[in-house]
């Protein structure tokens, strides 16, 4: 009798663990599902945010004005102003044609002087040219600017909202892609500031980091884990490479300002300095995980190669890296994607500079998209924040494009076994 | 492939506790003398001497942990990779010490192969497992030398007839066994003298065994077999010479036959009676 009283006690005991279990896993289930969710929330507001502060940038308000050019003499911003003049004769007072002027961008002259000096016909003739808006004038028309806001709340005044009403109905006014955001360095003038200055300087900076810490990175690995006997040395450096992966970045800034500018006296704010200090950075993170990825390649691998007559050496480079090289690249682009992001050891280095032309060699002056950014998230026109986040878009553009190459490269090398 | 003439180790060399149920003493291809093998501090094998006779399959058994993978590992040095591993006594093959220093360790290993406990081919083409090792050994000159390389071993592994036309397929795509044969053919392909087995069937069924139990003897005239084996009734089927180890100590060592016919020392008896595990 008590025994049998027992099993039913005892089977419903383990019902009730087994309901529990049950539960426990539907619940963590679905903690598991919302947290997966807010992060996509939270990812998707973030897109939605820079998406939409940034991708008016890619897009510049033209002016079509009409400029009588002189037969003789180079003063073209008079004959531009002259023009504006002509086009609306009722602006008679100072201010308002100070106004009037900032309707088109500070760089129509040069527009106007390049044409001019390019069709020597045009001399002491009228001629009709499309010229970049003034920043204001180019917010306005891409509706950055509200007509709602109260006049001194706004940066175009009602005069001017009025100007470009009547050239728009003119068929004067277009808006075009800003092949010169991506064509042009940096500029006081937001309609006049492009992105390629950083964009090649990022570029050259990551090549030489990973020209130097690629191959670097990885003989060390296959070195410490294959070939080094383990003495107190190795571990000795083992423990120092792990520190040096958590050293804020700025140190690494710091040492290069102070042996690779100071010492070497290499060029201050050249993409080769920066690629160098961004390579001691991405150095550990690379002899970490190359070193994690070569001891994960099962040893069975090395017997079978060191058992046909294989020196330990064509044993490694034959058979275990090409083993461990989705993992070696998996590590190099965690790095390297962290590199490109980085932009306190780049201050250190002088790649905070206002530069304006292109950069030819990795030696010549540069910034860096994320040093971009923070450049320009300083400044307070309104033209400046939608290039910041343009910035930012492009930053994000050249992380997926390498996570990309990355998840294509592990894809050639993988071998299932 | 000949053995060089070298003397057997003396009989008062051999330890006063081995039994040694050998009449003659035929000239050894490999001897170890006083072989003695630590891991870090512990010693795992003692003073082993044994001789391993030219184109005879030499079985050695023993319960499990008694250090026959760690001898048959110092047969080619595949120890020296194992860290904490210190090695004394002496390694003969045909008369030299394979651990005196000046020894080419890759060049040895050229002339012992190795077949391990679970088959491990390289993830590559069929064809490329075995090329690789005659590949970097510079033993063809041209493609043609190395597909007859590639062909001769295939066939004398006993595979060539089940990959003739796969030649390009992924040595990891064939069975447990095939895979066996394909690591034997990889072995067999920089034409060794010896090849070492360490449990080579112990990953396969009993199909698969029998196949390569079949290749083992055939293979007995072209190589000197050495194989570890935890199956009694392998060791007595394949070999003429049988060791048993116990404990890290090599208790007896002779003729198959008597070994298991009539073993001299009770842990023998225990063990081929099937008493202990
Ligand atoms: N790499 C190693 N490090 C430390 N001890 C080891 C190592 N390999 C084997 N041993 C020890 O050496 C002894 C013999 O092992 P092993 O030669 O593998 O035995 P068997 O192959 O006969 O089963 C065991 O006690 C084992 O624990
Ligand atoms: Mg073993």
């Amino acid at each position: 009798m008590i025994e049998q009283v027992d099993t039913v006690k005892r089977q419903k005991r383990m019902a009730d663990l087994r309901d529990k279990r049950h539960k426990a896993e539907v619940r963590f289930r679905r903690i598991g599902v919302a947290a997966v969710s807010v992060g996509l929330i939270f990812l998707t507001v973030l897109f939605g945010v820079v998406l939409a502060s940034g991708l008016s940038a890619f897009k510049q308000t033209y002016v079509q004005i009409d400029v009588a050019v002189d037969a003789e003499g180079d003063n073209y911003q008079g004959m531009v102003k002259r023009g504006l003049r002509e086009y609306f004769p009722e602006v008679k007072k100072r201010r308002d044609k100070r106004k009037l002027y900032a309707l088109v961008s500070s760089e129509a002259p040069y527009r106007l002087k390049a044409l001019v000096e390019e069709n020597p016909g045009y001399r002491g003739k009228a001629v009709s040219l499309w010229v970049r808006a003034g920043a204001d004038v180019d917010m306005f028309v891409k509706g950055e600017i509200s007509r709602a806001l109260p006049e001194d709340e706004r940066r175009l005044k009602d005069r001017q909202i009025a100007w470009v009403d009547s050239l728009e109905d003119d068929g004067r006014v277009e808006t075009r892609f800003n092949w010169h955001f991506f064509t042009s360095g940096d500029s006081r003038e937001p309609e006049l500031a492009g992105i390629a200055v950083a964009v090649l300087g990022s570029l050259f900076s990551l090549l030489v980091c990973l020209a130097l810490s690629f191959p670097l990175g990885v003989l060390t690995a296959v070195y410490l884990e294959e070939l080094a006997t383990r003495n107190r040395w190795t571990d000795f450096i083992e423990v120092n490479i792990n520190n040096l992966a958590a050293v804020p970045s700025i140190v690494f800034g710091l040492l290069g300002l102070a042996v690779f500018l100071n010492v070497f006296e290499l060029p201050r704010s050249a993409p080769m300095v920066g690629g160098m200090v961004l390579a001691l950075m991405t150095l550990p993170t690379i002899i970490i995980t190359g070193r994690a990825a070569l001891k994960a390649v099962p040893p069975s691998i090395r017997e079978a190669a060191l058992a046909v007559g294989a020196s330990p050496l064509q044993a490694v480079f034959h058979h275990v890296l090409p083993l461990a090289m989705p993992g070696v690249l998996t590590g190099t682009i965690i790095g390297t994607a962290r590199a490109l992001g980085e932009t306190a050891p780049l201050l250190m280095i002088g790649m905070v500079a206002f530069v304006v032309d292109l950069p030819e060699t990795i030696l010549s002056p540069a910034t860096a998209l994320p040093v971009q950014v923070f450049l320009w998230a300083d400044s307070p026109e309104r033209g400046f924040e939608e290039r910041t986040a343009a910035a930012i878009l492009i930053l994000l553009a050249f992380t997926i494009l390498m996570n990309l190459t990355a998840v294509l490269l592990r894809k050639k090398y993988e071998i299932r076994w | 492939m000949t053995s060089s003439g070298m003397e057997a180790s003396p009989e008062t060399q051999s330890g006063a506790n081995v039994h040694v149920l050998d009449s003659a003493q035929p000239v050894a291809k490999m001897a170890t003398e006083d072989l003695t093998v630590f891991y870090g501090d512990k010693p795992a094998l003692h003073d082993i001497n044994l001789e391993i006779e030219p184109h005879h399959v030499t079985a050695l058994i023993g319960p499990s942990g008694c250090g026959k993978s760690t001898f048959i590992r110092c047969l080619n040095r595949m120890n020296d990779v194992v860290p904490g591993c210190r090695i004394e006594g002496q390694v003969k093959l045909d008369g030299e010490d394979i651990y005196a220093s000046g020894q080419d360790v890759v060049q040895l290993r050229t002339r012992i192969g190795m077949v391990f406990q679970k088959p491990n081919p390289f993830p590559k083409s069929i064809y490329d497992n075995v090329a690789y090792g005659p590949k970097i050994h510079g033993m063809c000159a041209n493609s043609e030398e190395r597909d007859a390389i590639v062909l001769r071993s295939l066939d004398r592994a006993g595979l060539l007839d089940e990959v003739r036309d796969r030649l390009r397929a992924p040595g990891t795509s064939l069975s447990g066994g095939q895979q066996q044969r394909l690591c034997i053919a990889r072995a067999i392909a920089v034409e060794p003298e010896i090849i070492l087995m360490d449990e080579p069937c112990s990953a396969l069924d009993p199909i698969a065994t029998a196949r390569i139990e079949e290749l083992i003897a055939e293979l007995k005239e072209r190589y000197t077999i050495v194989i570890v084996t935890h199956s009694m009734q392998q060791a007595a089927r394949l070999s003429q010479k049988t060791a048993y180890f116990h404990l890290g100590r090599l208790v007896e060592k002779g003729d198959t036959e008597t070994v298991f016919g009539d073993p001299q020392d009770e842990r023998t008896r225990d063990y081929v009676m099937g008493r202990i595990g």
